[in-house]
């Protein structure tokens, strides 16, 4: 135990990278990480539940335009969702006179917009595969009721989807957590861009990248307890009874 | 058509790249997601904790951050064990890490952990009747996996599989990032040399839809083939 701790003092003192600066550093990239997947997760919930109803729509003007967003977003890679938002949004035809242009100047902004999007798409066809799986016995009970349809929606389909959607839903959360590491390629400084900062100024690439990587990974479970948590509470009347 | 201004062979060269590095490590990932699926389900305490160990840390811990980590550090970690077999045996040695390969095995490295998880489902989903029926036949273990493990599991395993290969297709495009030229960094490069982003990257984006749409394709007749006898595929919608 003592040689333990004699080696622990040992490896910190001869330490160099881990400064008050570097981990000022990664605990700036933490708050922007946990800041754009938070904001982008939340304005895409938002947007993806009226999105996951009309998607079920039997209107054929309504479904398909809705289909073909989360097709094309699902289908192609987040990375050039992000390019394609990044650099063209300078073409914009002269958004640079508008008020617009001091928000979008800033990388964090155009990537909060790629993230949102992205997330909508699979947001939006986790909620509507909820819905679909909505059983017949509940509707018709509903029905039976004299429920008119946006009462059913508000007070059946959508209670109990969102509860079937919970395990999905939490795999996505933790998926956006991941995805967010590719703001650092335009030049945002999150967890990864603070890792790649450190290492291009110490050459350490273990010690920059397994110490995110550590915090990631930290993160990933606490997403993931905090999932288990809600559908503990949330599908408690489903569990087999003892 | 699209003026792709003499950016078009490269595209298409890169496009190769995308889908020969897609294809490669697929077959790493399924390579090693069936050792980590025999490792977690051996009785062995180590064996079952490594593949554990294994798939935990590398289905938490982001894509981009570990490809960074393993081409980086990679090259260092060889060139320390290079030195010291140097320093030890006079052995000269020098590995220098290709782009292409460092990233067949990185991204190999991660798919592997779900194709683990993956496989391990759709070996435990085999009826164990069947297993010992071919025990009862005096099938060794090797040809027991080849004809009554193998092609069962593959039919549980196939919708899984298939969502795995898309997320990879996806991810290939990270390799960009580490400085390889798949035709996502082909298209960047181009949208900063001309200032049209648009121009080459919405044909980049058209062609990653179109493998994924073949892909569904050729998996939607998998699924048909291992489903045979086991009435309608609809059956798998439930």
């Amino acid at each position: 135990m003592e040689q333990l701790s004699a080696w622990f003092t040992e490896l910190l003192a001869d330490n160099s990278i881990f400064t008050a600066r570097t981990l000022g550093y990664y605990g700036e990239g933490l708050v922007t990480t946990v800041q754009l997947v938070f904001l982008s997760l939340v304005i895409g919930l938002v947007i993806a539940v009226p999105l996951s109803i009309a998607r079920g729509s039997k209107r054929k003007w309504i479904k398909m335009p809705i289909f073909f967003y989360t097709y094309v977003f699902r289908g192609t890679p987040l990375l050039i969702q992000l390019y394609i938002i990044y650099y063209g949004v300078v073409f914009i035809e002269g958004i640079q006179d508008t008020w617009l242009w001091v928000i979008l100047e800033e990388p964090f902004y155009p990537a909060l917009i790629a993230f949102t999007l992205n997330t909508v798409a699979y947001t939006t066809e986790i909620f509507h595969g909820a819905i679909k799986a909505t059983s017949k016995g509940e509707i018709e009970a509903a029905r039976a009721y004299g429920m008119s349809k946006s009462l059913m929606m508000r007070r059946i389909i959508l209670p109990s989807a969102f509860r079937r959607a919970l395990p999905a839903y939490g795999n996505e959360v933790i998926f956006m957590l991941h995805a967010s590491a590719i703001a650092s390629v335009v030049t945002i400084m999150d967890l990864t861009g603070a890792a790649r900062l450190v290492y291009a100024r110490f050459y350490a690439p273990f010690d920059a990248f397994l110490f995110v990587a550590a915090l990631y990974l930290c993160l990933t479970f606490a997403i993931l307890y905090l999932f288990r948590y809600l559908e503990r509470r949330m599908l408690a009347h489903l569990k087999p009874q003892s | 058509m699209i003026d792709l201004q003499g950016y078009g062979p490269r595209l298409l060269e890169g496009a190769l790249v995308t889908i020969e590095l897609a294809l490669l490590s697929l077959v790493v990932a399924i390579f090693l997601g069936l050792l980590t699926a025999s490792a977690k389900m051996s009785r062995s305490w180590l064996l079952h904790k490594i593949g554990t160990l294994y798939t935990t840390v590398i289905r938490g811990v982001p894509d981009l951050v570990l490809m960074l980590l393993l081409f980086f550090g990679g090259q260092i970690g060889i060139n320390m064990v290079t030195d010291w077999l140097y320093d030890r045996f006079g052995i000269d040695i020098f590995i220098n890490i290709n782009e292409f390969v460092a990233g067949v095995i990185t991204i190999g490295l991660i798919f592997g952990a779900y194709m683990g998880e993956t496989f391990r489902g759709a070996f435990l989903a085999v009826d164990s009747g069947q297993i010992e029926a071919g025990r009862a036949y005096g099938m060794s273990e090797a040809l027991m996996f080849r004809r009554i493990r193998f092609p069962q599991m593959m039919r549980h395993a196939l919708p899984g599989l298939s969502n795995n290969w898309m997320v990879l297709l996806k991810t290939t495009a990270l390799v960009s990032i580490i400085g390889l030229t798949d035709m996502v960094r082909v298209a960047a490069e181009a949208s900063k040399a001309t200032h049209e982003p648009f121009t080459f990257l919405i044909p980049v984006a058209v062609i990653y839809l179109l493998i994924a749409s073949v892909s569904e394709w050729i998996f939607a007749r998998l699924q048909k083939r291992y489903n045979v006898g086991f009435g309608e595929a609809d059956e798998w919608n439930n």
